[in-house]
Parts: structure tokens; C-alpha cells; sequence
């Protein structure tokens, strides 16, 4: 058990390295240098600035500062916002960011797990179509038209709830929160009805019934523990998603989070900027990953004692 | 060969009995004819702008209506069905060649070459490919050849993981051991042999890829990193609708529930074949 932990996590180091090296890369490859953009500067300018971001020393050494700085959290100067380090920018946004995820997650949960052992529990009733036909819907809308269609009717037509910002009108966390956590909702109501139907037909719940536990205890105390692995498996590149699905969800509601700070890099070509945030978004996906095939793992008890 | 045209064709009849699979692909192939003859069917070319009109509600000249720049909304969604089913089948495909290829071939080779093989997809699988995607995006232009290329690169993975088990499993049955011993060489055994046996899982998850890669396509659309005008796909439609929502809501809703019933239709058509071919996993 103690060494598949610790083959997946010295597994995770090279992944990193690897990752950070191709973002590296691959960014120098960029056509046109990171200043091209603003207005035509001087040769004298330019050079300055080549120097002062040390863009003229070679890419072996440009390469060994940045990797050595990453070890220490700092990944160098912001391009665009002059005097700011994209390690400053990144900590600005990732709270708004990780708040954001939370609530949503939270909500995911909260409906899924609820939603889906229902549907496996009431299996062939309305209890079950419903909710797994709603969960197809969350599956099938994407978050860039739920978001929009959230605003149009609770936001504009309803006038129930803010329509953009983040902490500064009562309400407004909650139109962002459940767009994002809504797909992830349906996909977890998915995952738990299938696992909780694959458990609840095996020996070991007929046998908790037999010995006459109620039905309560047999769910939650029995078939529940096995029933959710597939929804902790899930968990891990679910962050992934939510990564990609902040970018969505804090453009359109205007969040400052890290998120829309990506996006607002990726189209000025603040190449530092989107090399930070690329590597940190890696670091933190293959952390999660980790963690969740951790947690599976330790929930199956036919893996713990291998 | 008489089992497997059997089995195909029980498929195909279970496949009929399922109704939401029937309307999803009814839905599908109707959608495949108008984009394929949109520029005989729209009423408009896609960049024909009447700027007097401006956004307009739907009316009989223009039956959904027309946005902010005067053009007409049903000719857009019509070129636009045009490259989002591109995008849906062109990258669908290149994931189908790397991951049938890589799955054969890690799976057929076994031993070391397996292990490696499938070391590299399990490293690949945690990585953050819509930030790469966007990078590839950011740095080497919103090119639609690339944009094909980098979703195909992303999907593979899964595909080559669902080949690589039923080769495996395959690879121990006796008309394949009795076709290495008559030395049939290793080409003639993946084209004979193994892909007729691996067609329906390929088949059923291809179906399901599509809508993911559809919507990984308008995702980056509607981050403004994917098409880019006067071409529109409906990723593009949505984010136009979305800048426009408040004043013209029609621009949002149309082409925001054409892309919803098109995804319905792969979904439940996808579903609806894996059903049909294996009947284990609808019980």
C-alpha cells in the first residue's frame, strides 16, 4: 500500500519536470518577441528591456534560472503589468479562484451523491428518471451557454441576482457557483448510480440486511463506503475541469480570479504570465490526481492490504 | 465471419428498438445534409450583412432573425454546422488513428514495449491538455488545421486504453494463436484478424468522443482562441449571442439550443450503440 504511494508520487516528479520544461520551450518557440505588441519602441528600448528581463542571456542559462525559481516559487516578472511578479498575480487570483471551485464542488457533490443514490435506491421510478434526465441536460449544456442562460433569466429577467462580480453584492457568488458546479453535478449523479447499483447486488449487502439492519445503516454504513470510489476517482481530474471551466465561468461573470487572468494573459501574450500559470495549473492537477487515486485506493479495501 | 455479421446485425436491430438512439441519429443525419448542402439551402451567404437591418427579431425574411451586423442568423448556424461537425469528425478521426494504432500496437507487442507504452498514456492522462491547447492556440496562431490537429492529440488516450484491453483479450483465443501458426504476418493480423474484433467498442466510443471534441472546439471558440470571424462556428454564435444577450436574446437561444440538440442526438446515438453492442452494460 506504502509503496504504491510512494511509486505514484516519485512517478509525479519527472511528470512535473517534463511539464514545465515542454510549457518552457514551447513558449520561447513563440513567434515575435513579448514586446512586439505595444507601441513601436526604440532599438535602445528594446534592448533595455531584453536586458533588463534577461532575454539576452542563452537559453540554457534562461532555462536553468527559471526551473531553479520555480523550486522556489518564483516564476519571474509579469510581461504586461510592469513591476508585478507573476507569482504576486497568481496569488492575487487563485483565492477567488479556489473559493469559487469549493462552492461548486460543493454544490456538485451535494446534488450528485444525493440525486444519484436516489436514482440507484429507486431504480425504474420517477425518482430515477428525472433526476438522470436532468443530469443528461448538465451533461449535454456546456458551461459557457448554462452561465449566459442563468444570467438571462435570473439575472435580467427575474432580477433576482446579480449578473457579475465576485463578494461585492449580496448574492453574487451563487449564479457563478452553481453554473460551474451544475455539469459536475450531473456527472457525479451518473458515477454514484452506477457505482451504488454495482454494490448494492453483491453478498455482503444481502448479508447486512439479512442480519437485519435497517435500511438506512445498510446504505450509508455499507453500500455507500464502496458505492462513491468511483466518484472519488473522479474527483482527481475533475479539478482539471473545474480549471478549465473557471476560465469560462469568471469571463463571463466577471471574476478576478486565476482563471480569467489566463485568459487575459493568453491574449496579451504576457508569455511569463501564461508559462506561470500553465506550470502552477499542472502542479495542481497533478496533485489532485494524485490525491484522489490516493483516496481510491485507501477506500477499496481489496487494494489496502497489497 | 458468419458470427460476426450476426452479431452486427442483432446490434443494428437493437439498435432500432431504442428510440432515443433512433431520433439521435434521425437528428444527426439531418443535421449532416444541411451543413453539407448549406450553401444551397441557407437563405443568405454566412458574411452578407445588411447593416440597415441590424439585429432584427425573427421574421419571415429571415427566419431566426439577424444580429447585430445585419446578418441572418439561420445561414450562420447552417455554416457553422459546417465546422462544428468538421471539427467533431476531423479530430474524432485523428484521435481514432493514434489510439486504435497505439492500443494495437501496445497490446499485440505486450512485454515491455506495453508497459512503456502505457506508462506514457498514463502520464499523459494527468496532464492539463486544455491549457495546452490554449498555449498551442496563443502561440502558433488560431489556426483551423491545428486547432483539428492538438483536440485529435488530446482524445486519443482513451481510445488507446479501450483498444489495448480487447487486444489483450483477443490475443489468446484460438483463431488468433491458429493464425500465428500458420504465420500470418503481423500486417495481415491487425487488417483480418484484430480490427473486425475491436470495430464495436472503436465504433462506440468514437460516437462519444465526437461531442466532447464539439465541445472542446467551442469552448476555445468561446474564449475567442478557436474560429475566427467572418468564419462562425457555433461556439462563435454563443459568444456573440452572449456579448449581445441583454438586447437580443434570440441571438443566444438559437444557436445555443441547436448545439444542445446536436449534443443530445451524439449522446444518446453514442449510448444507444453501446447498448446495442454490448448488452451486459444496459442491464
Amino acid at each position: 500500500m506504502l509503496g504504491i504511494f510512494l511509486r505514484r508520487i516519485l512517478l509525479a516528479i519527472p511528470v512535473l519536470i517534463a511539464v514545465a520544461s515542454i510549457t518552457f520551450f514551447l513558449v520561447r518557440l513563440a513567434p515575435g518577441g513579448p514586446f512586439d505588441a505595444d507601441k513601436a519602441v526604440s532599438e535602445q528600448v528594446l534592448k533595455n528591456l531584453n536586458e533588463a528581463y534577461n532575454l539576452n542571456a542563452p537559453l540554457s542559462e534562461q532555462y536553468f534560472d527559471y526551473m531553479s525559481g520555480i523550486l522556489v516559487g518564483d516564476f519571474g516578472p509579469s510581461f504586461r503589468f510592469p513591476g508585478r511578479s507573476v507569482t504576486e498575480l497568481i496569488m492575487t487570483g487563485l483565492p477567488v479562484t479556489f473559493e469559487l471551485a469549493i462552492y461548486s464542488m460543493l454544490i456538485a457533490l451535494f446534488i450528485g451523491i444525493l440525486s444519484g443514490v436516489t436514482a440507484a435506491l429507486k431504480r425504474n421510478t420517477f425518482l430515477d428518471y428525472i433526476p438522470m434526465s436532468i443530469a443528461m441536460i448538465g451533461i449535454c449544456v456546456p458551461t459557457f451557454l448554462l452561465g449566459p442562460l442563468l444570467v438571462l433569466i435570473f439575472g435580467i429577467n427575474l432580477e433576482l441576482l446579480p449578473v457579475s462580480g465576485w463578494g461585492q453584492l449580496p448574492g453574487d457568488k451563487i449564479l457563478p457557483s452553481l453554473t460551474l458546479g451544475f455539469a459536475y453535478a450531473a456527472y457525479i449523479a451518473r458515477l454514484s448510480r452506477g457505482g451504488m447499483l454495482e454494490i448494492l447486488n453483491q453478498d455482503f449487502i444481502r448479508t447486512a440486511r439479512a442480519k437485519g439492519l435497517s435500511e438506512k445503516m445498510v446504505v450509508i454504513k455499507h453500500a455507500m463506503q464502496g458505492g462513491l470510489i468511483p466518484v472519488v476517482s473522479f474527483l482527481g481530474p475533475a479539478v482539471a475541469g473545474l480549471l478549465a471551466g473557471s476560465f469560462v465561468v469568471e469571463t463571463i461573470f466577471q471574476i478576478p480570479g486565476l482563471g480569467r487572468f489566463y485568459v487575459e494573459a493568453a491574449f496579451n501574450r504576457d508569455y511569463t504570465m501564461i508559462l506561470g500559470t500553465t506550470i502552477f495549473f499542472s502542479f495542481m492537477i497533478v496533485f489532485f490526481n494524485l490525491l484522489s487515486d490516493i483516496v481510491a485506493l485507501w477506500l477499496n479495501p481489496r487494494s489496502r492490504d497489497t | 465471419m458468419s458470427q460476426s455479421s450476426s452479431l452486427w446485425s442483432d446490434a443494428i436491430r437493437r439498435l432500432f428498438k431504442n428510440k432515443a438512439a433512433v431520433a439521435g441519429a434521425v437528428v444527426l443525419i439531418v443535421l449532416i445534409v444541411l451543413a453539407a448542402f448549406a450553401p444551397w439551402i441557407a437563405p443568405y451567404p454566412y458574411a452578407y450583412q445588411n447593416l440597415d437591418l441590424g439585429a432584427s427579431p425573427p421574421s419571415s425574411a429571415h427566419l431566426l432573425g439577424t444580429d447585430v451586423l445585419g446578418r441572418d442568423l439561420l445561414s450562420r448556424i447552417l455554416y457553422g454546422a459546417r465546422i462544428s461537425l468538421l471539427v467533431g469528425f476531423i479530430a474524432t478521426t485523428v484521435a481514432l488513428v493514434i489510439g486504435v494504432s497505439w492500443g494495437i500496437i501496445a497490446g499485440y507487442a505486450g512485454g515491455k514495449v506495453d508497459s512503456v507504452m502505457m506508462r506514457i498514456v498514463d502520464i499523459l492522462y494527468g496532464l492539463p491538455f486544455i491549457i495546452f491547447i490554449i498555449l498551442l492556440m496563443v502561440i502558433f496562431g488560431r489556426n483551423l488545421w491545428l486547432l483539428f490537429l492538438a483536440i485529435g492529440a488530446v482524445e486519443w488516450l482513451t481510445m488507446a486504453r479501450i483498444v489495448r484491453a480487447q487486444v489483450l483479450s483477443l490475443k489468446n483465443q484460438e483463431f488468433v494463436l491458429a493464425a500465428q501458426a500458420m504465420g500470418v504476418s503481423n500486417f495481415a493480423m491487425f487488417k483480418r484478424h484484430l480490427l473486425p474484433n475491436i470495430l464495436g467498442p472503436v465504433a462506440v466510443y468514437a460516437t462519444l468522443t465526437i461531442p466532447q471534441v464539439m465541445l472542446l472546439e467551442s469552448f476555445l471558440s468561446f474564449l475567442g482562441l478557436g474560429i475566427q470571424p467572418p468564419m462562425s462556428s457555433w461556439g462563435t454564435l454563443i459568444k456573440d449571442g452572449v456579448e449581445s444577450m441583454e438586447e437580443y436574446s434570440w441571438l443566444l437561444i438559437y444557436p445555443g439550443l441547436t448545439f444542445t440538440i446536436t449534443l443530445f442526438a451524439l449522446n444518446f446515438f453514442g449510448d444507444g450503440l453501446r447498448d446495442a453492442l454490448d448488452p451486459k452494460t444496459s442491464e
